[in-house]
C-alpha cells in the first residue's frame, strides 16, 4: 500500500500549482470565460510545453509513460483553479480511445497531435434522448463504399467549440439501445455535414449541439472494432469520470478553504461568524465530505486497470459519493458566505456552479447508484 | 376538526378563479417572475388588481384592503399560484405599506398608500449593508438632522429592483450614542430621485441583476419623511420583517412547481421510460410532496390561529425555514430532471429555442439559473440560521 505520489508527480503538481496561481487567478479566468473564444490556446501550448499532455501515454505511443494517476494530479490542480481548458476531453477521453484501441497509424497521428498540443478533441457521446445511457444511440453510421456516413444529433458536447476533431459514438447496427452495434469514430470538425451550434455553459465552459447531416468519414476513422465498441466507451468514460472526480476534489478543497477563510473575516454580532459553533460544525462536515471524496477519487483511479466489474463498481461508487459531496459542499459554501455567496463577483459562486454541473456529466448520482446496485447483484 | 372550505369559501374561490381567468394579462400567462422581464410586465397584474381593489388584500379596509379573512387570502394566493401569476411586488404592498398605515403620519398615508395600491409607485428596501446582514442592527448608514432635513450618508446593499424604484424605505442611524445598537435607528422614506443616490447593479450567480448596491452621499430628505418617532425605527423594522415572513412559505407556488416537475419528468426519458416512472426519482418528488403537505397544514394552522386573533408569532420562522428548503429542493430536482440540458447557459443565447437547431427542451432553459438563484431564499428575509435562533430564543426559551 502506498498513497504517495512519485517525485515526478509531485513536480508536476508543483508546476501546475504555480501555473494556476500565476496564470489562472479568478479575475483572469473571468475575463477568459467572458471572452469571445472562452479559452486560451496559448495556455494550452504552455501546458503542452510542460509535458502535461503526454503524461498518461506510453513512451511507445509518444508519451512519457505515466497513467491515470498523472491525470488525477493534473485534474485536481485544474479543479482548484476552475481551469476550463479541455484536458479531460482531449487527453483523457480522446487520448483514451486511441491509447486503448487505436491502430498504429491512428496513434501516430492523433496521440502525436494531442501530446504536442496541436489538436483539440471533444467527445460527442451524449444524445438528447439517451440521458446517461452510453448505448442509447440514435446517431447512425452507415457503411458506404469505402467509409461511413454519419447522421444524428449529439447533445451538450463540452469543449466542442474549441475542438479541431470530434470523437463520435454512433450505431452501425442494431436497435437504439442495444449493446451490440456501437461504434466509435474520429472526425475532423470542419468536415462537410458537421453542423455545430456553440454556446457557453453555466459553469464557464463552452459546448455545442452537434448535428451530423450525411457527414462522410473514411474507413480508417473507425476506432476499435465496428459494432463492438461499447466496452471501450465504458472504459474511457470511467477514466474520464475518475479524472473529473479529481477535478471536483480540487474545486471542493478550494470552496471549503474559501468558506473557512470567509468565516474568519466576516464579523456579525461583534465576532467572526467562524466562532459560531453551528457554522463550525457545518464546515467540519464539509471538510469530512471533502476527505471522503479524495479517498474515492483515489479508489476510482487505482481501480481503472482492474476487471471491468471491479472498475465500474469503484468508479460508480466514487461518482455517487463525490456527486453527493459536491452538492453539499457547494450549497453550504454559498449559505455560509450569505448574500456575498450569491454574487458573480466572488469566486465561490463559480465553484458552486462547477460542482453542480459535475454531477450531470457522465451520469449523475442516481445513474451510478443504479450501476453500482446492478454490479453488486450480478 | 376538518380541512374543508365552507360553502362561502368555495363560492369565494370560484369567484376569484374566474376573475383571474378573465383578467390575468394574456401576454404573461404561465411565465412567472423573471428578472430579465420588462419592468412593465412586473406590475401589469398589480395594476389590474389595483383597479379591481384587490391589490392589497391584507390591508385594513379603511386603507383599501379587502377585509378578506386569512383563509380567503390564502385561497387568493393559492388561485394566483395556480396560474403562476406575477403578484404585486412585496416592497410596497407587504412591507412599507403596512408600516405606513400603522405608524405613518396622515400626510404619509395620503401621499404614499394610493401609489402602492395602484402599482404606479415602485418601492425598494434599504436595510442590509455590507457590514450589516444577519446582524442588521449594526447598520452604519447615518441620518443627521440639518434644519428641516435629514442628511443621509452610507451604503446599502441587496436593494432588490432599486434600479426601477421611485421610492425607498431606509433604516438609518440617527443616534450613534444610543445604549443599544437597536435604539438609535430611524425609518425614513426616500425619493430615489434625490441627488446623491447612486444605484449600482450587482450581478448574481445566475447571471441576473435583481439586486443593487445603493450609495447615499449627502442625500437631503425632508424631516416629514421620517416614519413614526425618531430612533424607534427598529420597532417598525421588526414589525415589517414579521410581515415579510408570513408569506414566505410559498406553499401554493411550490405545489404548482411540483406539478411542473412531474410534467417535466413525464417528458424526460430514463431507460426508455418516462423519468417519473423511475422509482429513485419518483421517490424524491413524493418526498417533496409529503414535506409540502406538512408545511401546508402547518401554515393553515397558523392561519386558523390568526383568525382566532393570535398573530403570527415565532412559529412563522418554521414556515420560512421549511418553505425555502422546499423551494430550493424543487429547483434542484428540476435541474436533475433535465439531465444534460441543465448545462447550457441560455441567457447569452438569444435564440436558444430556435426551431432549426434548438438547445434542448424549453423547460430546461431556466433550470440551472433557478437552482442557482433560489439559494438566496435561505439567506434573505432573515437567514435560516437567524430563523433557528429566533425559535431557539422565543419558543425553546434557551
Amino acid at each position: 500500500m502506498d498513497f504517495n505520489f512519485t517525485e515526478e508527480q509531485r513536480m508536476v503538481r508543483d508546476s501546475l500549482t504555480r501555473l494556476v496561481r500565476e496564470s489562472y487567478d479568478f479575475e483572469t479566468r473571468r475575463s477568459v470565460v467572458e471572452s469571445e473564444s472562452g479559452w486560451r490556446p496559448e495556455l494550452w501550448a504552455q501546458i503542452a510545453e510542460l509535458g502535461l499532455l503526454g503524461m498518461p501515454f506510453s513512451e511507445e505511443d509518444g508519451g512519457f509513460g505515466g497513467g491515470a494517476i498523472d491525470s488525477l494530479v493534473v485534474m485536481e490542480e485544474f479543479g482548484r483553479g476552475l481551469v476550463v481548458e479541455p484536458y479531460v476531453q482531449t487527453v483523457v477521453c480522446a487520448g483514451g480511445f486511441f491509447k486503448h484501441a487505436g491502430t498504429d497509424a491512428q496513434k501516430a497521428e492523433h496521440i502525436g497531435g494531442i501530446v504536442d498540443g496541436s489538436r483539440i478533441y471533444a467527445c460527442a457521446y451524449a444524445e438528447p434522448r439517451g440521458r446517461y445511457d452510453l448505448a442509447d444511440l440514435e446517431t447512425t453510421a452507415k457503411r458506404t463504399g469505402d467509409g461511413y456516413v454519419l447522421n444524428g444529433h449529439k447533445a451538450v458536447v463540452t469543449a466542442a467549440p474549441w475542438a479541431s476533431h470530434l470523437i463520435v459514438t454512433a450505431r452501425t447496427s442494431g436497435e437504439r439501445r442495444d449493446h451490440e452495434g456501437v461504434s466509435v469514430f474520429v472526425i475532423d470538425k470542419n468536415a462537410d455535414g458537421v453542423v455545430t451550434r456553440d454556446y457557453p455553459t453555466v459553469d464557464g465552459r463552452r459546448a455545442s449541439e452537434i448535428y451530423f447531416e450525411n457527414a462522410e468519414v473514411p474507413a480508417d476513422a473507425l476506432i476499435g472494432e465496428e459494432g463492438r465498441a461499447l466496452p471501450l466507451v465504458e472504459l474511457v468514460t470511467d477514466e474520464a469520470i475518475a479524472a473529473q472526480c479529481a477535478e471536483a476534489c480540487g474545486a471542493m478543497k478550494v470552496a471549503h478553504e474559501m468558506t473557512v477563510e470567509y468565516s474568519r473575516q466576516r464579523k456579525q454580532f461583534g465576532t467572526p461568524i467562524g466562532k459560531f459553533q453551528v457554522l463550525q460544525h457545518r464546515m467540519v462536515d464539509m471538510f469530512t465530505e471533502y476527505e471522503q471524496s479524495v479517498s474515492m477519487a483515489y479508489l476510482a483511479t487505482l481501480k481503472l486497470g482492474e476487471s471491468a466489474k471491479e472498475r465500474k463498481s469503484a468508479v460508480s461508487a466514487a461518482k455517487v459519493r463525490i456527486g453527493q459531496a459536491a452538492h453539499r459542499i457547494g450549497q453550504e459554501a454559498i449559505q455560509i458566505h450569505g448574500g456575498m455567496g450569491m454574487t458573480d463577483e466572488l469566486a465561490i459562486g463559480h465553484y458552486f456552479k462547477r460542482l453542480t454541473i459535475f454531477d450531470s456529466e457522465f451520469g449523475n448520482v442516481d445513474h451510478h447508484m443504479k450501476r453500482h446496485i446492478a454490479l453488486a447483484s450480478s | 376538526m376538518n380541512l374543508d372550505f365552507s360553502p362561502d369559501e368555495v363560492a369565494f374561490r370560484d369567484e376569484v378563479r374566474s376573475f383571474i381567468a378573465e383578467n390575468y394579462p394574456k401576454q404573461l400567462s404561465g411565465d412567472g417572475l423573471r428578472d430579465d422581464m420588462p419592468p412593465a410586465d412586473l406590475v401589469a397584474w398589480h395594476k389590474v388588481l389595483g383597479e379591481k381593489g384587490w391589490s392589497v388584500p391584507a390591508w385594513p379596509a379603511e386603507y383599501g384592503g379587502t377585509d378578506w379573512t386569512p383563509t380567503q387570502r390564502y385561497i387568493w394566493s393559492e388561485e394566483n399560484a395556480r396560474v403562476n401569476a406575477i403578484m404585486p411586488l412585496p416592497f410596497g404592498v407587504s412591507m412599507v405599506g403596512p408600516v405606513i398605515y400603522t405608524f405613518g403620519s396622515d400626510g404619509q398615508k395620503e401621499q404614499h398608500l394610493p401609489g402602492i395600491r395602484s402599482g404606479d409607485v415602485w418601492w425598494c428596501q434599504g436595510y442590509s449593508e455590507p457590514g450589516a446582514g444577519s446582524d442588521l442592527a449594526s447598520l452604519q448608514t447615518t441620518a443627521v438632522r440639518d434644519g428641516d432635513h435629514y442628511v443621509i450618508n452610507g451604503q446599502k446593499t441587496w436593494t432588490t429592483l432599486a434600479q426601477h424604484s421611485d421610492w425607498g424605505f431606509f433604516l438609518c442611524r440617527t443616534d450613534p450614542d444610543a445604549a443599544k445598537p437597536q435604539e438609535g435607528i430611524s425609518f425614513i422614506l426616500v425619493d430615489m430621485k434625490t441627488p446623491g443616490i447612486e444605484v449600482r447593479p450587482i450581478k448574481l450567480i445566475d447571471g441576473g441583476y435583481e439586486v443593487n448596491e445603493t450609495w447615499l452621499t449627502d442625500v437631503r430628505v425632508p424631516v416629514e419623511n421620517l416614519v413614526g418617532e425618531e430612533n424607534k425605527g427598529w420597532t417598525y423594522a421588526k414589525f415589517l420583517l414579521a410581515h415579510e415572513r408570513s408569506g414566505i412559505a410559498g406553499v401554493a407556488r411550490s405545489k404548482r412547481a411540483v406539478e411542473q416537475l412531474r410534467e417535466i419528468a413525464r417528458k424526460e426519458m430514463l431507460d426508455d421510460k418516462p423519468l417519473i416512472k423511475d422509482f429513485d426519482f419518483a421517490r424524491k418528488v413524493s418526498q417533496l410532496d409529503i414535506d409540502l403537505a406538512a408545511l401546508e397544514i402547518t401554515e393553515l394552522r397558523t392561519l386558523a390561529g390568526e383568525e382566532a386573533g393570535r398573530g403570527p408569532g415565532p412559529e412563522s420562522s418554521i414556515l420560512k425555514i421549511k418553505g425555502t428548503e422546499i423551494q430550493q429542493r424543487l429547483t434542484e430536482l428540476t435541474l436533475e430532471a433535465v439531465g444534460h440540458y441543465g448545462t447550457p447557459y441560455y441567457r447569452n443565447v438569444a435564440d436558444a429555442g430556435s426551431n432549426e437547431y434548438p438547445i434542448g427542451p424549453d423547460y430546461a432553459q431556466h433550470a440551472a439559473a433557478s437552482y442557482f438563484n433560489m439559494r438566496k431564499t435561505s439567506i434573505y428575509g432573515g437567514s435560516n440560521e437567524i430563523q433557528r435562533n429566533i425559535i431557539t430564543k422565543m419558543i425553546l426559551g434557551l
